[in-house]
């Protein structure tokens, strides 16, 4: 082990396995971002090259063109089982939430039907819990109910690696290996592993996007960081959050928390 | 690279009761180290002043509402805290006694801990049980700040007598605290800056005495521990892929696998992009290797050198914290978790119930929700584990009780026998008595011997399947062979009723001749109710690693209504006693090699399942199956 970043990743392959080990049918959820992309590398890391499950992606039609470029290439480069799960329009969407949840919520709902339909017991996120106060309550192996709600004040117990994955019929687990890793950890790696990138990150105009989303919800940040490394550098002076450009966090205080615990990622 | 590569970054956990004010040191401390992001603090102040508070720190971690709405901390928190000498991970654990499960998952993840104590109520029970806890699941520094130092009028004699009795209570079970420091954490008192308003105290601040924790280093110099997570075939590569727990090992170094006692050397260390692969790896690191034999190695094995191995045993003793919601009585049957492995226990004796707060232990017929006990656990199969003492790892556990875990807790082997010469020697004696090898009987064969063991309740489909599978695998060149009631009770155990006694032993003897069968080279299929655990895991254990379980499974109304000998009806109506389903218990397979339900799928599908089962894993599998 050499480095921080070797402790990281070794932490998040063994989770991968474990998850594999334990966990069927599995499945991994793509969101073409920097997190789930790096998740995806180490996947085939933990495999061998092979990433052993259906790796899927929530399309609500809204992500920019960059990013269905990339998605196409690298799931033909990588010989991805690459699942685009078309989510369900606004309209059916509860039209008491506010406008970006409601609009992030197509999203929740897209995963509900993929869960529903292809019968997963087990789907593997990106998420971390440097992102978002109610992610930094996580579990690792993290149950869902039935109708795919997550219950935060009854977690299972998660002592050392022992992480649980029984649960009656219907539940399912939501699986996060990136839940130590730090937003300057994920761009490190990156640029270690010359993991490939969606352009999006690097700046143009004096904008770019730190965190990724579909376009009618997410915006660029001020930032002339059109590199890595500059990226990194960026992070290793900002106090801004990461997901400040994230509409349907800022729309109430409990905006991001109502959205969670009714299923979203 | 220096021997000891530390962790970066040092994770902190922080308990100690309800309302001694975790939460709030710990947005104190993020703020006054500029680790809160942007507008935060604006949202703070927004959030408190909506609820009528003044600032309230603690809403920094305690994000949700009902949390908020409380003002009380349920789910644990990890948050990153960096400061000018390193990165910390700052986990933040409930004192209410209702979340102790939570306090144990965050306080189980960190390297350190800080016990926050309120200078105004003192040391309470539940400070003491949080140290006891800490302790119990292996951290070995601590610090302690004594909190609420303001409203306590900034007394030197109050933190000083608030002080003795944590220390004194700290060494009483063999915890050294490295500092015990005032602190008024809502003001920021000696969290970042020396006090103003404590002159009498001289020490160092909280901020500066974390600063001087040393990170615990990996275990590389402990013997090698590599627990097996699983056996991947890619290409022509048998992959044995787990994390180094301690130690470290070397391409060509000769490994034995516990319990099953073999030995291969390893080949290659795998890695991915493919290229040369290093030639050496330590602990902490998750890797995939290859060996030069093709033993029989599978998930739950644990792997070390030849010298230095972990003990062998099915009976060890434990220091356990149990936050079951039912009673944990002697007789009781869990699963343990430990590594990689997970194997059914029964609780042999609970030895003593120890009173965290008096730190006295009286004996108990049964340790209720939220006890620490030393209890002796007994399993079935032989286990491979260490003494806590000598490798921190692997001398810990879980236990399971239906889907949950109820309990962690830490082995001590004083007094108990490693068990593996024994182990060793029955192999031996078993392995020298033929002079045909099992080899030799597959190469004839085309397969090896196995047993294929059916279970499930009556009505469930086992004859019928084993039937089929059995026509089906005979066709296609393979000997095989099913076990039945109507073959067994005929003959061989005719002399056996339906006593719960006379059940074990009829089960008792089917394993053990289903285990001849298949040292004879035959596939056998037994379909037995077998609805105990322990009678399945006795038929394992004479039949070793060549036994398959296989869980045929259908709900109670399914075979109730199928009922094709008319048993349910007879059952209901009184007739038959101890019927499985209906008036006597069956226990479901904890980890079956393969699950048919037969109230979900047709006969065909269920028939077709087996088959590919057993082609896969026993007629294909073979060059890959033990070496007896």
């Amino acid at each position: 082990m050499n480095s921080y970043l070797d402790d990281l990743e070794s932490r998040s392959i063994y989770i991968l396995r474990e998850a594999h080990a334990q966990v069927d049918p599995l499945g991994m959820l793509w969101s073409i971002g920097k997190d789930s992309n790096a998740l995806l590398w180490m996947a085939r890391k933990a495999f061998f090259g092979r990433v052993p499950f259906p790796v899927m992606q929530l399309d609500t039609g809204m992500e920019l063109p960059d990013v269905y470029a990339f998605r196409d290439r690298i799931a033909t480069e990588w010989g991805l089982d690459l699942h685009v799960e078309p989510c369900p329009p606004i309209e059916t969407i509860d039209p008491k939430l506010p406008a970006a949840s409601r609009a992030a919520a197509r999203k929740t709902a897209g995963l509900k039907n993929l869960i529903a339909r292809r019968g997963f017991r087990g789907i593997l996120l990106g998420i971390r819990r440097d992102e978002q106060a109610t992610r930094a309550k996580e579990r690792v192996f993290s149950p869902r109910a039935a109708d795919g709600t997550w219950d935060f004040r009854d977690q299972p117990a998660e002592l050392w690696d022992q992480y649980k994955a029984e649960f009656p019929p219907g539940a399912h687990l939501r699986i996060h290996p990136l839940l130590h890793w730090r937003e300057i950890d994920i761009w490190r790696y990156t640029k270690r592993e010359n993991i490939p990138i969606v352009p999006l990150y690097f700046a143009r105009d004096g904008l770019r996007y730190r965190s990724l989303g579909e376009k009618n919800i997410t915006f660029p940040i001020r930032s002339t960081a059109a590199t890595i490394d500059e990226i990194i550098a960026e992070l290793e002076t900002t106090t801004a959050p990461e997901r400040a450009g994230r509409a349907m966090d800022h729309e109430a205080e409990d905006a991001f928390e109502r959205l969670r615990s009714a299923g979203y990622m | 690279m220096a021997a000891n590569i530390m962790r970066d970054p040092i994770r902190i956990a922080v308990v100690g009761h309800v309302d001694h004010g975790k939460s709030t040191l710990i947005g104190r401390l993020l703020h006054d180290t500029g680790n809160l992001p942007d507008g935060k603090l604006a949202e703070l102040k927004e959030t408190s002043r909506r609820r009528g508070m003044p600032l309230e720190w603690s809403f920094a971690l305690d994000s949700f509402q009902a949390e908020r709405d409380q003002a009380v901390t349920i789910g644990t928190t990890q948050i990153l805290l960096r400061t000018a000498t390193r990165n910390y991970v700052i986990i933040d654990a409930p004192g209410h006694k209702e979340f102790l499960k939570n306090m144990l998952t965050g306080a189980a993840q960190a390297d350190a801990a800080i016990l926050v104590v309120d200078a105004v109520e003192g040391v309470s029970e539940q400070s003491r049980r949080h140290a006891y806890l800490l302790q119990l699941i292996g951290i070995r520094h601590v610090l302690v700040a004594i909190n609420k130092m303001d409203l306590a009028g900034y007394r030197q004699d109050r933190f000083q007598a608030v002080r003795d009795e944590i220390v004194r209570y700290l060494s009483g079970i063999g915890l050294a605290a490295h500092l015990v420091l005032p602190v008024a954490a809502r003001d920021g008192d000696n969290l970042t800056m020396p006090a103003t308003t404590m002159p009498w105290h001289s020490g160092p601040t909280l901020l500066a005495a974390l600063d001087n924790f040393a990170a615990s280093p990996m275990p590389i110099e402990l013997p090698l521990r590599l627990p097996v997570q699983n056996v991947y075939r890619i290409d022509k590569r048998r992959i044995i892929v787990g994390r180094i727990e301690s130690g470290a090992l070397r391409v060509g170094d000769e490994l034995l696998f516990s319990p099953g006692n073999q030995t291969a050397a390893v080949k290659t260390i795998e890695t991915w992009p493919p290229n040369a692969g290093p030639a050496e790896a330590k602990s902490g690191e998750s890797i995939g290797i290859t060996l030069d034999k093709p033993i029989f190695v599978e998930r739950g094995d644990l792997a070390s050198h030849v010298t230095d191995p972990p003990m062998l045993t099915h009976n060890f003793r434990a220091r356990l914290f149990w936050f079951g919601r039912t009673r944990l009585t002697v007789g009781a049957c869990y699963r343990a978790k430990l590594g990689t492995w997970v194997r059914s226990i029964t609780v042999h004796s609970i030895d003593r119930v120890i009173d965290t707060d008096l730190l006295n232990s009286h004996e108990a017929p049964f340790v209720a929700t939220h006890e620490v006990a030393e209890v002796t656990l007994r399993s079935q199969s032989l286990l491979a584990l260490d003494d806590h003492r000598a490798n921190p790892a692997l001398g810990r556990f879980v236990l399971i009780d239906d889907h949950d875990a109820v309990a962690a807790g830490i082995i001590s082997m004083e007094g108990l026998a490693d068990e593996r010469r024994a182990a060793v020697g029955a192999g031996n004696r078993f392995g020298t008595e033929h002079l045909l090898t099992a080899e030799l009987r597959a190469r004839r064969n085309g397969h090896r011997g196995a047993v294929v063991w059916f279970t499930g309740l009556p009505g469930a489909g086992k004859s019928t399947l084993a039937m089929e599978a059995e026509r089906r695998l005979f066709l296609r060149g393979y000997q095989v062979y099913v076990l039945d009631g109507d073959n067994i009770r005929r003959g061989l155990n005719y002399d056996l009723g339906f006593s719960p006694a006379d059940r074990v032993e009829n089960i008792r003897r089917i394993g053990e001749m289903a285990a001849l069968f298949a040292d004879a080279g035959l596939i056998v299929i037994t379909a037995f109710i077998s609805p105990y655990i322990s009678d399945r895991e006795n038929a394992r254990r004479a039949a070793k690693s060549s036994f398959h379980e296989i869980y045929i499974k259908a709900d109670l109304a399914t075979c109730e209504r199928r009922d094709p000998k008319g048993l349910y009806k007879r059952a209901r109506a009184g007739d038959i006693a101890d019927f499985t389903g209906v008036s006597a218990p069956y226990e479901e397979p904890v980890n079956p090699d393969l699950v048919v339900d037969t109230a979900s799928q047709p006969v065909e599908e269920a028939v077709r399942a087996i088959l590919d089962y057993i082609e896969q894993n026993i007629v294909f599998n073979s060059t890959a199956a033990a070496v007896t």
